[in-house]
């Protein structure tokens, strides 16, 4: 408890860097990985982050000093010259953009370790923690870096404000935005410099592997709430914010644990929990829309039985034991008698000592139910071409999902039909 | 309109196909004659490469099943060759038209044979046949769009199968070498071979095939040219979509609905 | 030359050979990401499997921690196929939370595990000749030199004798199934190799020179030459001179063997990116059948 106060509370400076800084990164982070994602191009950031060590090492060798603006301006000037090389290898090669990923992400890496292993090995005293550089340090942020990241967050948030339109525009389809005029060129360049500059300073902070989650998972996972651009963006950059805080907790509460992989953990988990519970797309979501049908179908089907049964004796009046019933439909004794337990309850069925009975409104379902099979089945072998005796399997499961906007439609196109391919009468609405 | 034939070199029976639970073809039901020429036509996104694959086995059906020879796929596979669609493959691939021409020839091939003499010579022919042998080493994607179509064909003529399936081999050809490769089909056909077209061309139509498949979404007709290709029949297969089934088919796919109880 | 540096190059170079001949698939795959993902989340499987047993050198961690490989490829596919996330995307987001773990599992147990992320980036090439395989009593020579003889005996036998199959399944899926091949069963079989290959030669050289000589050379071989069976041979010649002249440059510069074997691949890759450029210029291609390009699509 007494730690939670502490923490929330920001009484201790390096807590309070520690978050702002976090928070600050989060923003910045969020936004540019959803343009980013949006536009195809997720791992680009991946080569970004690895390709600023030769500048980084490059911009030490030739001032000689550890000073922060000066590495930060060699990382920039390597970043985007690793996406420009990306993007001149796979425009005038055979080579695909995976593969001029690969390349330059793992080339400039490499002559990065070179240039760092020869600047250790030559000794210079103020060399130590160059790689601090590469591996992050979020737990030791100082009051000069929280500066930095606010200035990042607040010129990226500025451009995407007074660039929204044109960025939608452009992330969505960037050959419209060319043919109505938008300076596409230059919005790409404005979005890879800021997507550079975020990854520049993102990874002093978690690091090079952990940058591309940063970029990555937050927009994915919003990704998967939604389809609306404006929410996506409030949405990544608030999941990323949580983890943010969530990782600086965990790394408070136990020093030795590192703060940027726990934040991506905590954002692994949050991408975990979406694909479980997301509207429309999650896995439970599914599972239980799936279980609601099936409970529905179940019911619609016991209806429908006991409609045709009455059918065939011209009164819906009559009782029914289980047997009757399943001698139109086959189903365990127990499922059917709480099915019809439940339609009891729903006021379509008076199911009393075995007995069952259609109310006026289960006559009316009842009714419905074979009227859209019917319909259906008709549908199908006039329209849909398929023979008579095929067609029933089919229309068993569409009377279900058949909404009464289609059904509609369907006695508009078919005339309102009086009998189906079996020579059944379709029952009318009334 | 659809005309079954006894002792069918393809049989499909009440096939339906769904991608993601959504489903994109009907009941789809028909037979075809042996040594027919068969053009399967419909109007884009009417399912015409997804029938060709489900028959392969390229894609798994929702319900039904589809029979070659009376059998079942797996057991008659060196019978039956499958062209794709030209932009399926990526022709950048390192090979020359040869080596593709000898992937034909992998079918009947163990797991670790080598191929013969015997298979590069039938590679070799293949490729004089649709008239590209000047081409044989040339690296693929040096080749124009026509002559990657020809070293498919040729491809699929060293399968020396019983049974073909092309999708849109006249895509992206000129006439003459349409001319070329139609006068290869039909002498395939003489020798009592079939061969299934999807074709996008109907003024040619009456002229190459002798059996028609119209197809949108569901079989609209199936047999012979001069009963099939008909005004009324062209009418229900090109004249737009069916709404109500596909909006049928967006109300499958949002309720992830098995389309068969089971 | 000491006996250590003919070791170190020696191990490099089966290594290189090894990644280079995968990489080629992995390249006309259009899966060149897939290696650096695998690369990166083989860590947690390393670390694990270094807690259980104690040891750098074992085959208990060597399959732990291929499995982990194997596992990414499945999560990747399933987050891309059943999630529909898109398939970059899903990739940076398997991966990246794979190797957090590793790290956090390795910070966790600092004092039992000699591991840390330098070590997994870069690689130890120098303690390459530390660790030795016994013979009964007898030392035989380093563990992990007898480790890449080994995985480059599989690889090479895996590509001579299924050469056919894999390049059908690459170049024309399709067309393969009707044939009756299984391509999911010949694509998991290469994503195994991968993963075992990365994780045989991480300890090594380092995820990110795996990378490299996964992409690079078949990269520079796929732009040199027209047929398969080349590109393989040149991507495997480009990797064993990367690895020889890497060595000789890092012992010239005093600086890392792994960077400066990269280095040299990618000068590689210059070299053949220059003169197929030029090539390019003199005999113009039909530029019709680029349509697939991933580039400039979206
Ligand atoms: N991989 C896929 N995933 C989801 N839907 C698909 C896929 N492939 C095809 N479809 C859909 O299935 C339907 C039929 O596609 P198919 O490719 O079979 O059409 P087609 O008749 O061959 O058209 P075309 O003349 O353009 O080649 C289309 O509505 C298409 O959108
Ligand atoms: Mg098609």
């Amino acid at each position: 408890m007494e730690t939670i106060v502490r923490f929330f509370s920001l009484q201790d400076p390096n807590v309070r860097y520690v978050v702002l800084g976090m928070l600050l990164l989060s923003v910045s982070t969020a936004v540019i990985g959803t343009f980013s994602l949006l536009r195809k191009k997720a791992l680009a950031g991946d080569a970004v982050s690895h390709a600023v060590l030769p500048g980084v090492c490059l911009s030490f060798l030739i001032s000689g000093q550890k000073e922060i603006w000066s590495l930060m301006a060699g990382a920039f000037v390597s970043g985007l010259l690793s996406l420009w090389c990306v993007q001149y290898i796979s425009k005038h090669s055979k080579l695909k953009e995976d593969a001029s990923i690969g390349i330059v992400l793992s080339v400039f890496f490499g002559l990065g370790v070179v240039l760092l292993t020869f600047i250790q090995h030559q000794g210079n005293a103020s060399q130590s923690g160059l790689d601090a550089f590469l591996f992050g340090k979020a737990a030791v942020l100082m009051p000069s870096d929280v500066w930095v990241m606010s200035i990042v967050a607040v010129v990226m948030l500025f451009m995407v404000y007074a660039f929204y339109k044109e960025f939608t525009l452009f992330s969505f389809d960037p050959g419209f935005a060319q043919s109505i005029g938008l300076p596409v060129q230059r919005l790409e360049y404005i979005l890879t410099a800021l997507m550079v500059m975020s990854i520049v300073m993102g990874i002093q902070t978690v690091g090079v592997v952990l940058m591309s989650a940063m970029l990555i998972t937050p927009a994915a996972i919003a990704r998967f709430w939604t389809n609306q651009l404006f929410r996506m963006l409030i949405l990544s950059v608030v999941f990323s914010m949580i983890a943010s805080v969530a990782g600086a907790y965990i790394s408070f509460l136990a020093p030795n644990m590192p703060t940027g992989p726990w934040i991506v953990v905590v954002l692994s988990g949050m991408a975990l929990l979406s694909f479980l519970v997301a509207p429309q797309r999650g896995i439970v979501w599914k599972w239980w829309q799936a279980r609601i049908l099936k409970r529905k179908t179940a019911e619609e089907n016991v209806l429908k039985a006991m409609y045709q049964l009455g059918e065939k004796e011209n009164s819906f009046q009559e009782t029914y034991t289980l047997e009757d019933i399943f001698s139109r439909r086959a189903y365990a004794t127990v499922y059917t008698s709480r099915i019809l337990q439940r339609l009891h309850h729903q006021g379509y069925v008076i199911w009393e000592q075995g007995e069952a009975q259609l109310t006026a409104e289960g006559i009316r379902k009842g009714s419905l139910i074979t009227r859209r099979h019917r319909l259906w089945e008709t549908y199908l072998t006039q329209v849909v071409n398929i023979a008579p005796d095929h067609v029933h399997d089919d229309a068993e499961s569409m009377e279900h999902l058949i909404t009464e906007e289609l059904e509609k439609k369907l006695l508009e196109q078919l005339k309102d039909p009086s009998l189906d391919p079996h020579q059944s009468e379709i029952p009318p609405i009334n | 309109m659809i005309t079954h034939v006894e002792n069918p070199v393809v049989e499909v029976h009440d096939l339906t196909v769904s991608y993601h639970k959504k489903p994109v073809l009907w009941g789809v039901d028909f037979t075809l004659p042996q040594g027919a020429l068969v053009g399967i036509l419909g109007p884009n996104g009417a399912g015409k490469s997804t029938l060709i694959k489900t028959i392969m086995g390229l894609i798994p059906h929702s319900s039904g099943f589809s029979k070659l020879f009376g059998k079942e796929l797996s057991e008659v596979r060196n019978r039956v060759s499958y062209v794709p669609q030209r932009e399926s493959v990526d022709w950048d691939f390192p090979a020359s038209a040869y080596d593709v021409v000898l992937m034909g020839r992998y079918g009947k091939l163990g797991l670790f044979n080598r191929p013969r003499k015997a298979d590069k010579e039938m590679a070799m022919n293949c490729l004089e046949k649709v008239g590209m042998a000047d081409f044989a080493h040339r690296q693929i994607a040096q080749l124009s769009g026509g002559q990657q179509q020809r070293v498919f064909l040729a491809r699929a003529l060293a399968q020396d199968a019983d049974l073909y399936f092309m999708d849109e081999p006249f895509a992206g050809v000129d006439a003459s070498t349409e001319a070329i490769l139609m006068d290869i089909l039909k002498s395939m056909v003489t020798r009592g071979k079939t061969v299934a077209v999807v074709h996008h061309d109907l003024q040619s139509v009456k002229e190459y095939f002798s059996w028609v498949l119209l197809l949108n979404m569901r079989l609209v007709a199936s047999g012979k040219t001069e009963e099939v290709f008909q005004e009324e029949l062209l009418q229900r297969t090109f004249g737009g979509k069916l709404t109500l089934l596909s909006k049928m088919s967006e109300l499958v796919h949002k309720n992830e609905f098995p389309v068969r109880e089971s | 030359m000491h006996f250590s540096d003919f070791i170190i190059v020696f191990t490099a170079s089966c290594i290189a050979i090894t990644c280079a001949l995968l990489g080629c698939f992995l390249v006309l795959r259009k899966m060149a990401m897939m290696g650096d993902a695998i690369s990166h989340s083989v860590l947690p499987g390393i670390a694990i499997a270094y807690l259980l047993s104690n040891s750098r050198d074992s085959w208990v961690m060597l399959l732990g921690a291929t499995a982990f490989g194997i596992l990414t490829t499945l999560l990747i596919e399933q987050v891309h196929q059943r999630m529909r996330v898109q398939e970059d995307a899903s990739i940076g987001l398997v991966f990246t939370a794979f190797f957090s773990i590793g790290v956090i599992i390795i910070s966790a147990y600092a004092e039992n595990i000699d591991l840390d992320q330098e070590c997994v980036l870069y690689g130890e090439m120098v303690h390459l000749p530390l660790q030795s395989l016994y013979w009964g009593k007898q030392a035989i020579g380093p563990m992990a030199m007898y480790n890449a003889v080994v995985m480059l005996l599989l690889v090479l036998t895996a590509i001579v004798l299924a050469f056919r199959r894999l390049q059908v399944c690459t170049f024309d899926p399709g067309f393969a199934v009707s044939l009756g091949i299984s391509v999911s069963v010949w694509h998991y079989l290469l994503m195994s190799l991968v993963s075992f290959t990365t994780v045989v030669s991480f300890e090594a050289v380092g995820a990110i020179l795996v990378v490299a000589f996964l992409v690079v050379p078949s990269s520079a071989a796929f732009l040199l030459t027209q047929r398969l069976s080349h590109m393989l041979v040149l991507a495997a010649l480009i990797a064993l001179f990367s690895a020889v002249g890497g060595y000789y440059l890092a012992y010239w510069l005093d600086a890392s063997i792994a960077g400066c074997m990269t280095c040299v691949a990618g000068l590689f890759f210059l070299v053949a990116f220059l003169s197929q450029r030029l090539l390019n210029k003199t005999i113009p291609l039909t530029k019709e059948n680029t349509g697939t390009k991933a580039i400039g699509i979206n």
